[in-house]
């Protein structure tokens, strides 16, 4: 996919930077709380579309499975918030143990005890649990709609345990951070939500300019080649399945340090985090924004998001109508995404469908997938 | 003995569920390579059609054949799942094949329509507006010839179109007036009675068995052997076979591709409408219905080995009683004095939840020493 990029003059470059970074020290001043904090929300959502953009849009790997890294993240940060706020419970240990009779602290949260291990954890544990499942698909040259389909399975493995163990994470109820203390403030507190939007803000954008160190050059190159045409990556000489376990791990880590924002800023973390839909939407954010365009990947998470909240507010029943209705649009006559298609030969087409008559180019992966045959 | 016996069953019963379920599915990804997480919203509206039918036959015309509402809605969900199953195909499918990821988030779109739409229109009026989809769909292809090699054949299609609405519109106010639990959309689960035949249980060999568990595996066994046939024996089968060996070849030699595309999917969604009449025998129905199911389905595809129907079988009655076996914790009253660490493994993964978990992570385990399933496709491409 060689998209035209379009360049700009460096003084509209910098002059767009701190316009950006502007707002961000403003937002708080700005926007309501209640809005500054669904903003955040979303900004941490991006990362977790950034790491999907990584394996989907570069890589060609659709997972459904997000939602497992993205979740344990999630449950780090919020058992590490729990146990440093646990003093005045019984046992010292947080207050819903209590209510299983469990008296001591399982042993592996008691790591979570430092801040140290938890931050490291945050974004370790879920990279690594993401390169052993993808190790173990990528060994058998399990791909394409398989991979997919197997990602899901393992949500499911993980939504199963995670909603079903009580004595060990509360189980459906999931942790509660906003009582929570950090610092000897309280999580939910709006000074402390006022930082957790801009420590957001920054890490999005430190994420982006990561994402875009890791597509840029041979490493990229080869993501890009595994993505277009496999056994000849192979054959080249490269081993497709380290390349494909690197960068799902990198998504893994990505996700999981989107979670445990997340987290923080919703108040909470439980199972739901692994429902299927909520992986697949994931998806469906860098769709629409643009797969294989970093930023359309963080406009996409942000913007529908903030369509869904707009939408569910006034209307509750049509979102879903919507939500479906983009899928379909988006696959069958945006494939790109908004911004692949500005950046492509998007408005140039639409203004010869208007003026000059020329006819579009087909989207190049169905010339390239076209093995099945195509009976059009 | 009574106790394999009764393990035996029971993985049979969740066996054929899932087979049921995932024969539609492995036909249409097996045979076209097309991935359709829609699959469990077409189960859906076939446990919703069976609803519909048992009310309508609870009308004064129709009680004295009440007791056989639940075989007209076999084929009523079968045809009701296959023609949506059909337009899917011809408005949004078609467009993607060869591109399956693609396939897999529009079809998921669609689902997510479906289960809004169950929500949010009255089912008298869903009624309506299936009927009308099914005469606009079949009216055209029962015209004469005459008229369908004609240059006008588009008004006489168009015409008909406007016919099937108007009929949909009348059957749906119909429905509606008649029917008072049809008229208001509701997003609340219903509930389908077994007819008074179908309560109760059996007792076979000193062991008693619900009935309707009984039906459900004889509704399996007759789909199975149904499509079996159909796909060994009949002229449109082998058609549908010879374009999965080889499409291309297919094509060149004569055989309408676009027509065996729209077969398959309809005959695979027809299923799933089947699918639906079982699944509504086992509990309430209700718009997400068919989620608890697909991912089960996908995994009986993936172990049983895309585009073959004894890997299908096997599979499914292989994971019914591995189910069985974990969620109950059986294994333990088989083997009663286990050493303690093993016994307390068992315990751990003895309820429904954590018996998936188990069965998915073995299939994972499977698949890392037979990555292609059970019954694999021969081949020497390098890429299938």
């Amino acid at each position: 996919m060689s998209l035209s990029k379009i360049k700009f003059d460096k003084k509209i470059v910098l002059s767009f930077w701190i316009i950006l970074i502007a707002l961000i020290i403003a937002a708080p001043t700005l926007l309501p709380v209640f809005r500054l904090n669904l903003l955040g929300r979303y900004l941490s959502l991006s990362i977790v579309a950034l790491g999907v953009d990584l394996i989907w849009g570069y890589t060609g790997l659709l997972s459904l499975g997000q939602g497992i890294f993205f979740a344990l993240g999630g449950y780090c940060a919020a058992m590490y918030l729990q146990i440093t706020s646990s003093s005045e419970f019984p046992n010292n240990i947080p207050e819903f143990f209590a209510l299983y009779g469990v008296e001591k602290l399982p042993f592996f949260w008691e790591p979570f005890r430092s801040p140290v291990f938890t931050f490291f954890a945050i974004w370790i544990i879920p990279a690594l649990v993401a390169g052993l499942i993808g190790f173990l698909v990528f060994r058998n040259r399990i791909k394409g709609v398989y991979f997919s389909i197997l990602t899901q399975a393992s949500l499911l493995v993980f939504f199963n345990f995670f909603n079903g163990q009580q004595k060990l994470i509360n189980g459906t109820n999931g942790l509660k951070t906003d009582v929570t203390q950090l610092f000897g403030q309280m999580v939910g507190s709006e000074s402390m939500q006022r930082i957790f939007f801009w420590i957001t803000a920054i890490l999005v954008i430190a994420a982006w300019f990561f994402a875009k160190w890791v597509v840029k050059g041979r490493f990229g190159n080869i993501l890009i080649g595994i993505r277009d045409d496999e056994p000849r990556v192979r054959f080249t000489g490269y081993n497709p399945v380290i390349f494909k376990t690197i960068i799902f791990s990198i998504a893994g880590g990505l996700a999981g340090i989107s979670g445990a924002l997340y987290t923080v800023q919703s108040g909470i973390v439980s199972p739901q985090f692994m429902t299927v839909p909520f992986s697949i939407e994931m998806v469906i954010w860098v769709a629409v924004g643009g797969r294989g365009t970093l930023l359309g990947a963080i406009l996409g998470a942000v913007f529908i998001n903030y369509a869904k909240s707009l939408v569910s507010e006034a209307l509750p029943a049509s979102w879903m109508f919507i939500q479906g209705g983009l899928f379909i649009l988006v696959v069958t006559a945006l494939p790109e995404g908004v911004l692949g298609w500005i950046q492509g030969d998007g408005p140039r087409n639409l203004l010869q469908r208007f003026g000059l008559k020329r006819k579009i180019e087909t989207y190049p992966s169905l010339e390239v997938n076209n093995k099945e045959g195509n009976n059009e | 003995m009574e106790l394999l016996l009764d393990s035996l069953f029971n993985g049979v019963a969740i066996g054929s569920v899932l087979l049921v379920a995932a024969l539609g599915l492995a036909i249409v990804f097996g045979l076209m390579g097309v991935i359709n997480l829609a699959h469990g919203e077409l189960m859906m509206l076939g446990a919703y059609t069976t609803y519909v039918t048992q009310l309508i036959f609870k009308l004064p015309i129709l009680k004295p054949f009440y007791n056989s509402y639940i075989i007209v809605s076999i084929f009523l969900a079968f045809i009701v799942s296959g023609v949506v199953g059909i337009l899917l195909e011809k408005t949004i499918i078609r467009k993607l094949y060869g591109s399956p990821l693609e396939t897999l988030l529009a079809t998921w779109g669609v689902s997510l329509i479906l289960q809004q739409f169950v929500r949010s229109v009255p089912l008298a009026y869903g009624t309506g507006l299936v009927i009308s989809l099914i005469i606009g769909l079949f009216l055209p292809t029962t015209f004469p010839s005459k008229i369908k090699e004609s240059i006008n054949f588009k008004y006489f299609k168009f015409s008909s179109w406007i016919f099937a609405a108007l009929t949909g519109v009348l059957t749906g106010s119909l429905i509606s007036s008649s029917v008072s639990k049809l008229s208001r959309a509701s997003a609340r689960n219903v509930d389908v009675t077994a007819p008074s035949w179908m309560r109760g249980q059996v007792e076979i060999i000193g062991t008693a068995f619900p009935k309707t568990r009984l039906m459900i595996i004889v509704i399996t066994l007759i789909s199975v052997i149904a499509i079996t046939l159909f796909l060994n024996q009949s002229a449109w089968g082998m058609r549908i076979r010879a374009v999965t060996q080889n499409r291309q070849m297919s094509d060149c030699l004569g055989i309408s591709t676009e027509k065996v595309d729209i077969i398959t999917f309809g005959i695979g969604s027809g299923l799933a409408g089947v699918a639906g009449v079982a699944v509504s025998l086992l509990g309430s129905v209700g718009p997400n219905v068919g989620g608890n199911y697909i991912v089960g389905c996908f995994m009986v595809v993936v172990l049983g080995g895309v585009g073959n129907l004894l890997g299908t079988v096997l599979a499914s009655f292989g994971i019914g009683i591995m189910t069985d076996l974990i969620g109950a914790g059986r294994l333990l009253s088989i083997w009663p004095d286990m050493p303690l660490p093993l016994s307390n493994t068992i315990n751990f993964f003895a309820t429904t939840s954590m018996a998936r978990v188990m069965i998915f992570a073995l299939i994972v385990i499977f698949l890392q020493f037979k990555p292609t399933g059970l019954f694999p496709q021969k081949g020497r491409m390098v890429e299938n």
